[in-house]
């Protein structure tokens, strides 16, 4: 479905990258010496405890954070520009629905400041929601609906305009443990039937290992990258390959990772 | 009825007060009225005498009532004794500062809100602007307008009820227009959205219920700021004369008929806003 010319041409390439941060405590070390390649398609989880810079980081891809110091490229172009481009879908840790709007209003948002015609944003509003299965939902308002679904109609929000990253700052961290394992699932299946590639911020090991293709590990003061895991499992991940073998010896990793970050605290 | 109950009993308390004040208060024109003429009368005597005066300290509340009666259906509503009349120039005068107060007040406080220097030159400005009593600034404005070449008292009635009225919007407008969090001015960002746009899509409607819920408060401030308009010596039309006709000429009838008509007006005033705000509310999805 997608273009395969640019299958070896990463989609998003960090070398060097630094981020200080002014505060009125003095300067703060956010991101140092971040270097990261990630390539079309790739499902990437950033994991680290809080103040690892993974959000900060995240937040730099969509141009919402500026690097002090480094190169960071998505798709080729700066941030700005890829953003200007509609580089990428942006879910947040809320779903931060617009309680005035109905849920198909709240997804429509974006396509009405990308101008879409009236037409393709009906039709797209349509199709996202079926593909986070709130089909029949959209006359609803927000608080008609429960977390979950909100945080889907979210994600639907940052699918409508079609772009090729999705990234997610740490969006089921609101959610229960029942309810996230389902929408994990149902990350997944989208991913699949996509093929985007996805940022995905968490401190969930579980939730980690469980989506991606690729683990980033991160750690605090100064944030930065401590290991990046390359996911030996399947495409095709049922729920219960979290019992396996090779999903507990990367957690053990992934563990391993966190926990060397902090040693030298 | 559970809700008007409570209502119901406050009301009959009032009245009650109302009378045992009214007996108080008329009966030492009846005692004067005797001891003149040489009787004496007995406490049976002097309450009936308290309740029909024709020009008591304090009316009862039946004499109240149906001098508003009188004033509201007595004559055709164009008479200059009809309260509809002067009750309609109030109105008019309401409405028109009311207008004007939510103009400046949303426009100042999209001002401020747009630009770091308004913020710091014009608010403290407005706060000030409130701090002058309305009663001393009325007249000024009134003999300003005139030596402007305006005539008439509907311009600057409608700049002072304007004056009070645009305060309340101004604060409440601030507030709703700074509502939205930094996380939903993030996905506007994500979008590249303009500020036009941030502005119409997210910081606009995120402020209605703080614009709702300033324009009750705005509203019987422009009311107050009309009648007040209308005080100051030479107007002869609005309830704010008739006030002052009736305690100038020592009718207490006509300036108690005028008050009550002034609160029945508030209160449709209020009540009208508050079925507006309903029905906003339930355009933008809010749970009735």
């Amino acid at each position: 479905m997608k273009d395969t010319k640019s299958l070896d041409q990463p989609v998003i390439e960090a070398k060097g990258l630094n981020l200080v941060f002014q505060t009125s405590d003095g300067p703060v070390q956010a991101l140092k010496d971040v270097n990261l390649t990630i390539g079309k398609g790739d499902f990437v989880s950033f994991i680290g405890p809080s103040g690892c810079g993974k959000t900060t980081f995240l937040r730099c891809i969509a141009a919402l954070e500026h690097p002090t110091s480094g190169t960071l490229t998505v798709n080729g172009m700066t941030p700005d520009e890829a953003r200007q481009k509609r580089a990428y879908g942006y879910v947040f840790q809320a779903a931060g629905l617009y309680p005035w709007r109905t849920i198909a209003g709240n997804i429509r948002l974006p396509l009405e400041i990308m101008g879409f015609p009236k037409a393709e944003q009906e039709e797209r509003t349509e199709r996202v929601l079926e593909l986070v299965e709130l089909k029949g939902f959209g006359k609803k308002f927000p608080w008609q609906l429960s977390g979950g679904m909100q945080q889907r109609a979210s994600i639907a929000r940052a699918l409508a305009f079609d772009a090729d990253i999705l990234l997610m700052d740490e969006p089921f961290g609101a959610l229960d443990e029942i309810v996230r394992d389902r929408l994990n699932e149902e990350v997944l299946k989208l991913w699949a039937r996509t093929g985007k590639t996805i940022g995905f911020v968490t401190h969930s090991i579980p939730e980690a290992v469980y989506l991606s293709t690729k683990i980033v590990v991160m750690s605090p003061r100064p944030g930065r990258i401590t290991d990046v895991i390359d996911s030996p499992l399947p495409k095709e991940r049922p729920l219960d390959i979290r019992d396996s073998r090779e999903f507990i010896e990367i957690a053990h990793r992934v563990r391993e990772g966190l926990r060397a970050g902090h040693q030298d605290d | 009825m559970s809700r008007a109950l409570p209502v119901l009993t406050v009301l009959a308390g009032i009245v009650a007060i109302w009378y045992a004040a009214a007996v108080w208060m008329n009966a030492k024109w009846v005692y004067d009225q005797a001891e003149r003429a040489g009787q004496q009368v007995t406490w049976a005597e002097v309450i009936p005498q308290t309740m029909n005066q024709t020009r008591p300290l304090l009316p009862p509340s039946h004499q109240v009532g149906a001098e508003l009666w009188k004033g509201l259906f007595g004559q055709a509503v164009t008479s200059k004794r009809s309260l509809v009349y002067h009750g309609y120039v109030t109105f008019k005068g309401t409405m028109t500062g009311f207008g004007l107060g939510i103009i400046v007040g949303v426009l100042l406080a999209m001002a401020i809100v747009r630009f770091r220097v308004m913020d710091q030159s014009v608010m403290p400005w407005a706060i000030i602007s409130q701090t002058i009593p309305i009663v001393a600034l009325a007249p000024m404005i009134i003999t300003l307008s005139s030596q402007l070449g305006i005539s008439g008292r509907d311009v600057p009635k409608a700049i002072i009820a304007a004056y009070l009225s645009f305060f309340p919007v101004l604060v409440s407008m601030v507030k709703g227009l700074r509502a939205p969090d930094q996380m939903q001015l993030d996905l506007l960002k994500t979008y590249s959205a303009s500020q036009t746009e941030t502005f119409l899509k997210l910081r606009l409607p995120a402020s209605m219920p703080y614009f709702f819920a300033s324009l009750k408060v705005a509203v019987a401030a422009s009311l107050v700021g009309t009648i007040v308009g209308e005080l100051p010596t030479g107007a002869i039309e609005g309830l704010g004369a008739r006030m002052l006709i009736g305690s100038q000429f020592g009718e207490p009838l006509i300036m108690w008929a005028a008050l009550f008509a002034a609160a029945i007006l508030a209160g449709l005033l209020i009540v009208t806003v508050g079925l507006v705000e309903r029905l906003a509310r339930r355009r933008m999805g809010v749970p009735a």
